[in-house]
């Protein structure tokens, strides 16, 4: 058999169920977010009509549309760089000279990764409870005045971001981690000895080397934060008066609790415009930034 | 040492590909029943009187959450894995039937010897018809009514509930007195839009106008009864916070009134100490100017137009609605049957909680009946929701309201135009 | 730096890092508190941090009334199943991106990686719709034929196949071995990391997996546990302490799965990150 047709039988099942599975719906959902299918045209497909770029049009239109853009856009922006600091300091910690027992304390930072979410957004709701949750009662403790985490509309959104932080920081902590393994450590001796202190050695040495790394897991955090849904679907229903309602838990409902799949679709691509163009703007920035 | 395992887990991996593939030879009928809530936890009881005199057929109860339930039956239709009956909220009956999910019962009502259309309450089995044919047969009625504790109002001094709203909202206003700032007088959980509805419902204006084709929230009366609502939040009578375990927060008098519904009668008298059995009451709901209408609520049976079993379908559906089962059906959910002769039973005739909803029932009023009508629904629950919260003035939210439903029902006006057009 | 400045650094140090341990762990050592306390006994004030007399009721309860061994079962079966499947479908496919030549491949390449950008829930409905024609809908098959290949797992094996070295296929082929033979006798053998690698990343992946299962199963028979636990939280909102019981169950088997691979886990991750 000759190589070119072995090589098809390895990589072509893969590509037939990625092209079958994956291209056509995206496919399809582009030429969907061009009609008005919803549970009507299911029954009876005699009710579709194609209405071109209205539902895109209406879409703008929607104050629920806009709100739940602006929770995404405030979860990215206030959650990805405490995201990215707080697996920069874990990170830090871990690859000091000075601490003790990292394996350890690697695999508890890294735990809440590997967890289910629907099983940790149970365990926050009822630590995030008004009266007998504990964060509330650690609160006190410290001598704040208790919130109403997931009840007051100001608040339900940090909750998530809070909760997110926790749930994910020990990814990004693994691949700076591997980022600072690879700085040379005479750097820092030579640093040491001119007389740098740690803030200088950090500023000068650290951030300027992990320039790529915090490149990519900026670009990957903001993806995967753009993504927002499960967090809001199990623990607030995007409540309180839709304060965490997220464009794909917006999607979500348009397209699956009432079935507007030509609405539904149309979210999807505008999340997808916006989350590229935000991908290319970072991307353009670190080239300027490099220059 | 994986290489030895792999062969047998690859195994397993086909079995279970082809064991989801192929499909379950069962010997006999077996019929999938959805219901809801409490009624599907409970309704496995009452199969295996029914498996016993239907040899041959089995029932697959499933139960379904109520806050899914709408979406999951919604993506079974879809997906085309419906079940063969299931329980339906009679306000979902014209948007099942507009979809085509259902299957008209009228011929099989007419041939039935235990259905019988003149024993059920009349405004109730109206709800289950559109377009002139019958799509479900009532399986319980629901109403609000009004649950408080007698023991508060009184010593707010108040000896009897309170018949109009004015006076609803002074006896209020004396109870929030005497528990003080922490406590509140009535709850409104912001996830049910029903008592918003049942308040609206008293008004004389409808909801919709122009035979279900744009809303109709505009209107003084609309607009009277979002703004009692308002009210209670705005002057802290009732609260802002989710509530989890509202039996808890009843009996400790951090409410002391709750709009609701038939099944916590039964919760009520389960869940609360008995010391406290004495202290809580049902009363119809207060009107503009004395008793008035509530929501014509209440669940239907109804089978699905893809079931590959309506004979024996329908005989369940026929089991379930005879009176003794009916009978039973009560005793084990507190649920309030549709059949007027399960209401002359003594069981029932003695219930001094269940009055109320006699009486209530005898003015109710159905919501809307356009298959848009959940979406509506949930789009004035979220407005109150942000009315509550101060986001908007009452006229404000009016105005919104009428936009969103125009703007929900236009496929409909779409469809109504093109079938006048044929 | 001298000694003595070590010192106290090194205890602010340890001692931040001390505080975060807890406090990362904080919320899932509370959880196995909690499971193991008696219902009602979380709603307490003072609120309690152990359990006065630990007690099983709970796993008891959702064992004999909530069924949850089947659902356990059915999360054991379906993560296994498209574990094998993913092995199957991607090692395959990310062997021949990397070492066989083919029309199109690097352009095909590139094009798939720029799809990574595609978030997956775009696909969601047309693949529901799709699924319902083939007839898969309610059944083990609408979650794992889609999830038997994908752009990430490929890639992850690209990168790795890409480390074995020419000359050695090269060799096997001048020895007249056909395409599979070697696949079989020197590949797999080398690829064996990195397969330890994506099969723990699918069998996490898919047993954490809630959003699609939800959608697609309406048996409640087929549902798994991540599934089960989502609507067993709308209905016992105020059984604290059976739903803890239930995160434990849900939680344990992938944590210790982790715990056991660690290093796999971890070097996939960072050959998926770093290297692209």
């Amino acid at each position: 058999m000759n190589s070119q047709r072995a090589a098809w039988c390895f990589a072509g099942p893969a590509l037939l169920v990625i092209g079958v599975f994956f291209f056509l719906p995206v496919l399809a959902a582009l030429v969907m977010s061009l009609t008005d299918f919803d549970i009507y045209a299911l029954a009876d497909l005699r009710n579709l009509r194609f209405v071109g770029l209205r539902n895109y049009v209406e879409l703008l239109q929607t104050p629920l549309f806009w709100q739940a853009l602006g929770n995404t856009l405030y979860f990215v922006v206030v959650g990805v760089p405490l995201s990215i600091a707080a697996s920069l300091g874990a990170a830090l910690l871990l690859h000091s000279r000075l601490t003790r027992f990292k394996g350890l304390f690697r695999t508890a930072f890294f735990a809440p990764v590997v967890t289910s979410l629907v099983a940790v957004a149970v365990i926050w709701r009822y630590l995030l409870h008004t009266r007998y949750g504990m964060v509330n009662h650690g609160l006190e403790l410290l001598g704040i005045s208790p919130v109403d985490w997931l009840n007051d509309p100001h608040w339900a959104m940090p909750a998530i971001i809070l909760f997110a932080l926790w749930k994910n920081f020990g990814y990004n902590m693994i691949i700076f981690l591997a980022g600072l393994q690879s700085i040379p450590d005479d750097l820092y001796e030579a640093a040491g000895l001119d007389g740098a202190g740690v803030w200088q050695q950090f500023r000068y040495i650290t951030w300027p080397m992990l320039g790529p790394t915090l490149l990519m897991v900026s670009i990957l955090s903001m993806s995967a934060y753009f993504q927002l849904f499960a967090e809001p679907y199990v623990m607030t229903q995007g409540g309180p008066v839709q304060s965490t309602v997220s464009v794909l838990y917006f999607m979500y409902e348009q397209g699956f609790k009432w079935w507007n799949l030509g609405a539904a679709s149309a979210v999807a691509f505008i999340l997808f415009a916006i989350m590229f163009c935000v991908t290319l703007l970072q991307l353009r920035v670190a080239k300027g930034v490099d220059a | 040492m994986r290489m030895r395992f792999a062969p047998a887990l690859l195994v397993l991996a086909f079995a279970a590909l082809l064991s989801s593939c192929a499909p379950r030879r069962e010997e006999g009928v077996v019929l999938k029943f959805w219901a809801m809530g409490r009624e599907g936890e409970v309704v496995t009881a009452l199969m295996p009187e029914f498996e016993r005199t239907h040899p041959g057929v089995r029932v697959e109860v499933q139960q379904l959450p109520w806050t899914a339930a709408h979406e999951k039956l919604l993506t079974a239709f879809a997906g085309d894995v419906m079940p063969d009956i299931f329980q339906l909220g009679n306000t979902w009956v014209p948007e099942f039937k507009a979809i085509g999910a259902l299957r008209a019962l009228d011929g099989e009502v007419a041939t039935s010897q235990h259905v019988t259309q003149a024993d059920y309450f009349p405004g109730i089995w109206d709800t289950n018809i559109v377009d002139g044919k019958l799509w479900g047969v009532p399986w319980y009625v629901d109403t609000r009514v009004m649950f408080y504790r007698r023991d508060m109002l009184a010593r707010a001094g108040y000896a009897k509930p309170p018949q109009t709203w004015a006076d609803w909202m002074k006896a209020m206003t004396a109870i929030k007195r005497i528990v003080g700032p922490d406590n509140y007088a009535i709850l409104l959980p912001s996830d049910e839009f029903e008592p918003l509805l049942a308040l609206a419902l008293q008004q004389d204006e409808p909801l919709l106008r122009d035979g279900g084709r744009y809303g109709n929230f505009r209107t003084p009366g609309f607009r009277r009864s979002l703004q009692l609502y308002a009210d209670m939040y705005a002057q802290k009578l009732a609260p802002l916070n989710r509530i989890t375990n509202v039996y808890h927060e009843f009996g400790m008098g951090y409410v002391s009134f709750y709009i609701s519904g038939p099944w916590n009668m039964g919760e009520f008298k389960r869940r609360l100490p008995a010391d406290q059995q004495d202290s809580w009451m049902t009363a119809i709901l207060p009107g503009p100017s004395g008793p008035a209408a509530s929501v014509a609520g209440g669940s239907s049976l109804v089978l699905a137009a893809s079931s590959k079993h309506q004979r024996e379908g329908w005989q369940l559906i026929e089991y379930l609605s005879r009176t003794d089962t009916m009978a039973r059906f009560h005793e084990l959910t507190g649920d309030l049957p549709p059949r007027r002769s399960n209401w002359s039973h003594p069981r029932l005739a003695g219930d001094k909680y269940a009055q109320a909803f006699g009486e209530q029932l005898e003015r109710v009023k159905p919501a809307p009946k356009v298959p848009e009508w959940e979406q509506i629904a949930t789009e004035m629950r979220l407005v109150a929701e942000r009315v509550t919260h101060g986001e908007l003035t009452v006229d404000q939210a009016a105005a919104e309201l009428d936009a969103k439903a125009d703007h929900i029902l236009e496929k409909r006006r779409w469809m109504l135009a093109r079938k006048e057009g044929e | 730096m001298s000694a003595l400045q070590n010192k106290p650094r090194a205890l602010l140090l340890n001692v931040l890092m001390l505080g975060a341990g807890a406090l990362t762990l904080f919320p899932l050592w509370w959880m196995v508190s909690t499971s193991l306390m008696a219902p009602g006994e979380s709603s307490n004030f003072p609120l309690p941090m152990l359990p006065r007399s630990a007690t099983l009721h709970n796993y008891r309860e959702l064992f004999s009334h909530a069924g949850i061994g089947q659902y356990l079962l059915n999360s054991v079966l379906l993560s296994c199943a498209a574990t094998l499947l993913s092995l199957l479908f991607n090692v395959s496919a990310g062997y021949a991106f990397a070492k066989l030549r083919f029309q199109g491949r690097d352009r095909i390449f590139k094009v798939m990686l720029g799809a990574l950008v595609i978030p997956s829930q775009v696909a969601m409905l047309p693949l529901f719709l799709l699924l319902k024609y083939m007839g898969l809908v309610n059944s083990y098959g609408a979650v794992l034929v889609p999830a038997m290949a994908g752009i990430f797992g490929i890639f992850l094996v690209r990168q790795y196949a890409l480390t074995i070295p020419d000359a050695l296929l090269e060799a096997a082929r001048m020895d007249g071995a056909s395409e599979f033979q070697i696949f079989r006798i020197i590949v797999l053998p080398l690829l064996t990391p990195i397969l330890v690698t994506l099969g723990i990343f699918t069998f996490l992946g898919t047993w954490n997996d809630f959003m699609w299962p939800l959608i697609v199963l309406t048996d409640k028979d087929l549902y798994t546990l991540p599934v089960a636990l989502a609507s067993l939280s709308r209905e016992h909102v105020q059984d604290n302490e059976l739903m803890m019981a239930g995160s434990v169950l849900t939680i344990l088997p992938v944590l210790l799965l982790f715990l056991g691979l660690q290093r796999y886990y971890i070097q996939g991750l960072l050959v998926g990150s770093v290297k692209g």
